[in-house]
């Protein structure tokens, strides 16, 4: 009997071979409804972007800055350095998220290429030990390094090396993830075509694959700079008696809590956005000038 | 070697994999080895130190140092203490990827699909609240959850928080902050294999009169597979050991396993229960990792 019950709605439809655009609710649902779920969410994920920058002009009142929004000003904006200690730490983040970025793009770009261009035995081991300091939650991490610092007397160094050793540590697994993405994406058969054309291993490597591979390796850079300049978990354990800006930020909240650090978060929101911004309209401007 | 990826050279020297990826043998391994290395000496090496630290005398203490004595009970110890530590962290860790993965898919569905020619702008817009610290963004959501902040505000005014009602300080607050923290590790990767679905195949789906649920059920779903497993594990994961949410959006009441190595390991300096703690963590996320890999089925993992 069910059948006669959908028979008469299913003829209320335009049936027949010629598809006709059906403007059923599901459809609408996917056209529309998802994009302003979307927008919602990154409305959401914003939220704490905007706190940060009202209250980067706040003039607090009382004894924390890190509560409600009391009076307007400039004054944070023109005194970053003000707070003993505040700029000390971010030189000494930027160093490190340098240095370990260089260092674990160079390794781990390697690593890719020999996981990607080349067959070897061991490539399952190879890829699990890759895999697993991601698998591993930062407190392991951390905690695991801190006990061989300690044990092979190294507690009294740590500092700057640690920290580095430590942010290249984590950094490596996601460079490696992230260009040989790349890299299995890529026609191998432009590396043909130059090598056909007469070009020797080198100068394909530096004018064909180097060049392909390149998005794959500065995102990965991009990537290791910003896991590691806002690490902190590791970097708690691993940092000694130095202080990065993220350890900054942490000890500030049990204090009085400068204002000035809302303005080191805007400004740090500000130069990556213009940076990626700028990224974007050199890339657009490429890619019009070729076609 | 310098017709080496010619797919037509030999029989037995390029090898092709995937159809697409020319490999071939040689010494090009030997890229591998600075990397593995590294790995071995400041990952491998360091986690069997964390484990015979494990087994130390916990009778030892930081001053007068510990003795190796092979002391199992540690673990055994170590799970009798804090097992609801362990069953918070993964009820607090899988809520929050759950709830990533249903607001990263929309998210990273209407960027692939549905933004047009904003779908960069977007995508940046995603990365975005990442340049900023993670810890100010936490401070920041303290604020906003506060007992006089606007969202407890509006909740009490609607009635769906009782008058005395807090958000700040309850494991609500705590998993908020975990979905917010780990958005972007789930979107990207979502991102990723939704922008590689080819749209025509969805729609060929509706040219054979799939209605859009089932096609999204049984195509797009399907191919983006690979994005929700890796979307889900890097988002679990970290979500798991993380101990900044439950101290700052909530109270001792809503710590995770995280917090307890972590105050184990620098406050009471605590080695044998904080490494025995860790790697009981990590054999737990290894193991949760493998299964689910397995059930979901991706070759690779990375």
């Amino acid at each position: 009997m069910a059948t006669d019950v959908r028979a008469p709605a299913a003829a209320g439809k335009p049936a027949g071979p010629v598809r006709t655009p059906r403007k059923n609710p599901a459809r609408w649902f996917s056209d529309h409804v998802i994009l302003m779920i979307g927008i919602l969410v990154l409305v959401y994920m914003f939220v704490p972007i905007g706190y940060i920058f009202a209250l980067s002009f706040n003039q607090p009142t009382g004894k924390s800055a890190n509560a409600q929004f009391e009076a307007f000003t400039w004054n944070n904006w023109s005194s970053v350095c003000d707070p003993e200690g505040l700029c000390d730490s971010l030189k000494l983040s930027i160093e490190v998220s340098i240095t370990a970025t260089i260092f674990a793009t160079l390794l781990g770009t390697l690593m890719a290429f020999a996981l990607v261009r080349h067959s070897f035995r061991g490539r399952g081991l190879s890829n699990l030990l890759i895999f697993l300091p991601m698998a591993t939650p930062e407190v392991v991490m951390g905690s695991s390094l801190l006990a061989m610092f300690v044990s092979v007397g190294m507690d009294g160094v740590l500092g700057f090396l640690t920290i580095v050793i430590a942010h290249v540590l984590f950094c490596l697994s996601f460079v490696v993830v992230t260009v040989k993405a790349r890299l299995v994406g890529m026609d191998s058969r432009l590396e043909q075509a130059a090598m056909d054309l007469y070009a020797n291993e080198w100068q394909t490597f530096r004018l064909v694959t180097l060049p392909l591979a390149m998005p794959g390796i500065v995102a990965a850079a991009l990537l290791s700079f910003s896991l590691s300049f806002d690490d902190f978990i590791v970097t708690n354990f691993t940092a000694g008696q130095s202080v990065t800006f993220p350890l900054y930020v942490y000890g500030a909240k049990l204090k009085d809590f400068p204002p000035q650090l809302f303005v080191v978060g805007s400004i740090m929101f500000l130069v990556s956005f213009v940076f990626v911004v700028a990224g974007e309209i050199y890339r657009r401007r490429r890619v019009r000038a070729w076609t | 070697m310098s017709h080496g990826v010619l797919p037509s050279a030999g029989p037995e020297d390029p090898v092709v994999v995937d159809g697409e990826v020319a490999r071939r043998r040689g010494w090009g391994w030997l890229l591998l080895v600075p990397g593995m290395l590294y790995l071995a000496v400041f990952f491998v090496f360091p986690t069997i130190q964390l484990f015979l630290t494990s087994l130390y005398d916990p009778s030892g203490s930081y001053v007068t140092g510990y003795n190796l004595t092979w002391h199992f009970a540690n673990y055994v110890d170590a799970i009798r203490d804090t097992w609801n530590l362990f069953v918070r962290s993964f009820i607090y860790a899988g809520i929050a990827t759950f709830v990533c993965l249903m607001l990263g898919y929309p998210l990273a569905y209407a960027i692939a699909f549905k933004a047009g020619r904003w779908k960069n702008f977007m995508l940046v817009l995603v990365i975005a609240p990442f340049f900023t610290s993670f810890l100010l963004r936490t401070l920041s959501w303290r604020t906003i959850l506060a007992d006089e902040g606007p969202v407890a505000h509006f909740l009490r005014t609607i009635q769906i928080l009782p008058d005395n009602g807090r958000l700040l300080a309850t494991p609500v607050a705590v998993i908020a902050g975990l979905i917010y923290n780990f958005m972007p590790f789930m979107t990207l990767p979502l991102f990723a294999s939704l922008d590689k679905v080819d749209y025509r195949l969805i729609e060929a789906a509706g040219d054979l009169y799939s209605s859009p649920l089932s096609g999204f059920r049984r195509v797009t779903m399907p191919l983006s597979l690979p994005g929700v497993v890796s979307g889900t594990l890097l988002c679990f994961i970290p979500a798991c050991g993380d101990y900044i949410n439950a101290e700052l959006l909530g109270t001792p009441k809503q710590y995770m396993v995280g917090n307890r190595i972590q105050a184990a390991f620098l406050t009471e300096h605590n080695y044998p229960l904080a490494a025995s703690l860790s790697l009981i963590l990590m054999a737990v996320v290894v193991v949760m990792v493998i299964i689910y890999v397995r059930r979901v089925g991706t070759e690779e993992l990375v």
